[in-house]
């Protein structure tokens, strides 16, 4: 069997990304985790981070994740958060533009976000 | 022009008016409810995933957590209402009102306090004007809701529950909002968000004929189950607010329809009238026209002689 996961990478408000992968990395609140296909069940809480999916037909896809759930069962993946980009969709300019923002008005939620997109942004 | 005809004549175009404008609405609001209802759609997936990861970590682990567990003898409980803003959509608001309502006296015969939290202008009105307390609202985005509202709306009242009682906090949390069943149904209808009933949760994932892996828990199930479940209460508020709107929309596109059809038919009896009254003044016309023709050819036959 060719081995490979289902992830659903899901934000509150719409459907992200799904699709075939072998491989996923992910921020959880106790370091980063990497999980193939076949992981034992696992349920964890994410960190704000960049996500790496590396889908089955070799691709890469990089997503900013805010926060949110990593749920593993079954070779199925399902990645909640309350929002999440794909990495294409970040607008550099605008999430540098929000960091500086952020920066100079002290809103360190802001300014995490915004970080978080970059950093997304740079692995891309 | 008769003064009777003149009255009808104006009649019938205060309410062609009025015709147009409720069918700009009703074409409005049918357009908005497709919007809602994708948004409801979009919203599923989130909303799925997460209470297969609450039940997950309720039924995989012993933890006991205070949003789970239920109190011996609740004494207080927080009513979220959800309404709308803006008029003019029927029973829509008062038809939750009312389920609010009878919700709350069913917590009072179980001698439960209950705190309120409103959504929507409606809503408010109709407490303000009772003179009646209500702990916190919002308004100003119930026809188009974001998960940051749902966000602000769930903060309070996670905070709400996790105080203790005796300092203010509640034991329960129950929402009152508008199912949208179709286009053509929407129900008021209240539900406990708080404390999670698990059976209920279980049952249905077992109907499914699902069993749930022994998961393994990052950090700890105690601290997944702490981030979870205030998630899982904002998606629970964002998809009740969600619901609401698509059924706003469409209790305001049926409410809309009926008005314009009502004016349909008022337009057609005062047209009838107003051609009545102007049969009658032609005929009254042409009776004077004759009656005087008449009496002039009888004064000139008498002349004659």
């Amino acid at each position: 069997m060719a081995a490979e996961l289902h992830v659903e990478l899901v934000a509150a408000d719409r459907s992200v990304w799904s699709g075939e992968a072998t491989l996923v990395v992910a921020r959880t609140t106790s370091g980063d985790i990497g999980v193939m296909p076949g992981h034992q069940p696992l349920l964890g809480v994410l960190e704000s981070g960049p996500v790496t999916i590396r889908t089955s037909e070799g691709g890469t896809v990089i997503a900013a994740v805010h926060g949110g759930f990593i749920s593993f069962a079954d070779d199925k993946l399902s990645l909640l958060a309350e929002i999440a980009e794909l990495a294409d969709e970040i607008d550099v300019e605008r999430a540098e533009r929000a960091l500086e923002l952020a920066k100079s008005d002290a809103d360190a939620a802001a300014q995490r976000r915004a970080d978080v997109r970059l950093r997304a942004v740079a692995v891309r | 022009m008769g003064a009777q005809l003149r009255v009808y004549k104006r009649r019938i175009q205060a309410v062609t008016a009025t015709k147009k404008i409720t069918k700009a609405m009703e074409m409005i609001a049918a357009s908005r409810i497709v919007k809602a209802q994708r948004k409801v759609a979009a919203s599923k997936p989130y909303a799925t995933e997460l209470t297969r990861a609450v039940t997950a970590v309720a039924t995989g682990s012993n933890a006991k957590h205070p949003l789970t567990t239920e109190v011996e003898t609740p004494t207080r409980a927080a009513v979220l209402l959800v309404t709308s803003d803006r008029g003019l959509a029927g029973g829509y608001s008062s038809n939750a009102i009312k389920a609010a309502e009878r919700l709350r006296e069913r917590l009072a015969s179980e001698g439960k306090e209950v705190d309120t939290y409103i959504v929507g202008r409606k809503g408010v009105a109709y407490y303000g004007f009772r003179e009646r307390k209500v702990e916190d609202s919002w308004t100003g985005f119930t026809d188009n809701p974001a998960y940051s509202d749902a966000k602000s709306i769930a903060a309070p009242l996670i905070e709400a529950i996790q105080k203790e009682t005796a300092e203010g906090g509640v034991d329960e949390l129950h929402i009152v909002f508008t199912e949208f069943v179709s286009m053509m149904t929407q129900n008021a209808v209240d539900d406990r968000m708080l404390p999670l009933s698990l059976d209920d949760v279980a049952e249905e994932s077992t109907r499914k004929g699902e069993i749930l892996p022994l998961f393994d828990f990052e950090p700890s199930a105690e601290d997944v189950l702490d981030a979870l479940l205030p998630r899982y209460v904002e998606s629970r508020i964002y998809n009740a607010l969600l619901q609401a709107a698509a059924s706003e929309h469409a209790a305001r596109r049926r409410a809309m329809k009926s008005a314009t059809d009502n004016a349909g038919d008022l337009i057609k009896s005062l047209s009838r009238l107003a051609n009545a009254a102007r049969q009658a003044e032609i005929t009254q016309e042409i009776s004077e026209i004759v009656g005087g023709a008449s009496a002039l050819a009888d004064a000139t036959a008498g002349s004659d002689k």
